[in-house]
């Protein structure tokens, strides 16, 4: 069934070309979901339903709604459209893309070159073995992955409280 | 149990170095701060994508256990930066990232 994985793969590169040339955010977005479930489904064909369904939840879920809700508060309407195509002429993206391409053909050509077994049996790791994985070696990095959330919680509420000017502590805002 | 109908390593891999240098060059290309963030999104999906396949491949439960972390690490790196986005827009009433040059670099 290696069909089904190309089909995928050709979905998730196709989408993921579309965000990257898109003008407009949500349609960008909704691009970069379908990128996601794509790369959700190959999870799935790997034989790590777990990576799968957390890539649904919370990257296709919760991440993109993070990143909705900014566009919805920062919509400046069709102007954005206006202001991207003026951003995005060919003589911006020719030179990065240049760039991208090259380091992609040195990618393939060292991934291709490499010796790989001719083994082609992929094991199915289940929910079960990854949650003994991950709560008996791995149980500091689970306690330190806490914290970060928690610094990122702080972090992200002291940056997004709008100060008045002229209460703020640094004096230099606007 | 082992998958037979899995497919290679080589296309695994292959898969996410593409992913990963379409980010890169989005992020390089773009001006737009949310859409810079959209790109970062995508690399470091190639890069969990990578640690899901190479897991698959060796037959571990590692490779999940890092695609845990690694979204874990994006989940708070984008409220961060959202956070960043939002005061940024408030300043300069932009959102084009050449706008940020008050250093004068």
């Amino acid at each position: 069934m290696n069909y089904l994985f190309y089909l995928t793969a050709a979905i998730a590169v196709l989408s993921t070309t579309m965000v990257i040339f898109h003008r407009n955010a949500v349609h960008a977005l909704l691009y970069l979901v379908t990128s996601l479930l794509a790369v959700a489904v190959i999870f799935y064909q790997y034989g790590a339903p777990l990576a799968a369904a957390l890539e649904v939840i919370i990257y296709a879920g919760a991440i993109m709604v993070l990143i909705i809700f900014v566009i919805m508060m920062l919509n400046q309407g069709d102007s954005t459209v206006v202001q991207e195509r003026a951003w995005l002429q060919p003589s911006t993206w020719v030179g990065p893309a240049l760039l991208s391409a090259l380091l992609l053909i040195q990618l393939i050509l060292l991934v291709s070159s490499a010796p790989f077994s001719a083994v082609r049996a992929f094991h199915y790791i289940g929910p079960k073995q990854v949650g003994i994985a991950l709560f008996s070696h791995y149980v500091l990095a689970v306690e330190l992955a806490s914290m970060l959330l928690l610094a990122g919680l702080v972090g992200a509420f002291h940056l997004a409280r709008h100060r008045k000017p002229e209460t703020g502590r640094s004096g230099n805002a606007n | 149990m082992p998958i037979e109908t899995a497919p290679g390593l080589e296309a695994g891999i292959l898969l996410a170095s593409t992913l990963f240098c379409l980010g890169l060059a989005g992020l390089m290309m773009r001006r737009n701060v949310i859409f810079m963030l959209m790109c970062v999104e995508i690399c470091t999906n190639a890069a969990a994508l990578m640690f899901v396949v190479a897991g698959a491949h060796w037959g571990n439960a590692d490779g999940q256990v890092m695609f845990i972390f690694v979204v874990t690490l994006a989940a708070a790196e984008v409220a961060i930066a959202l956070a960043l986005v939002l005061q940024f827009y408030h300043r300069k009433h932009t959102v084009d990232i050449d706008q940020l040059n008050d250093l004068r670099g």
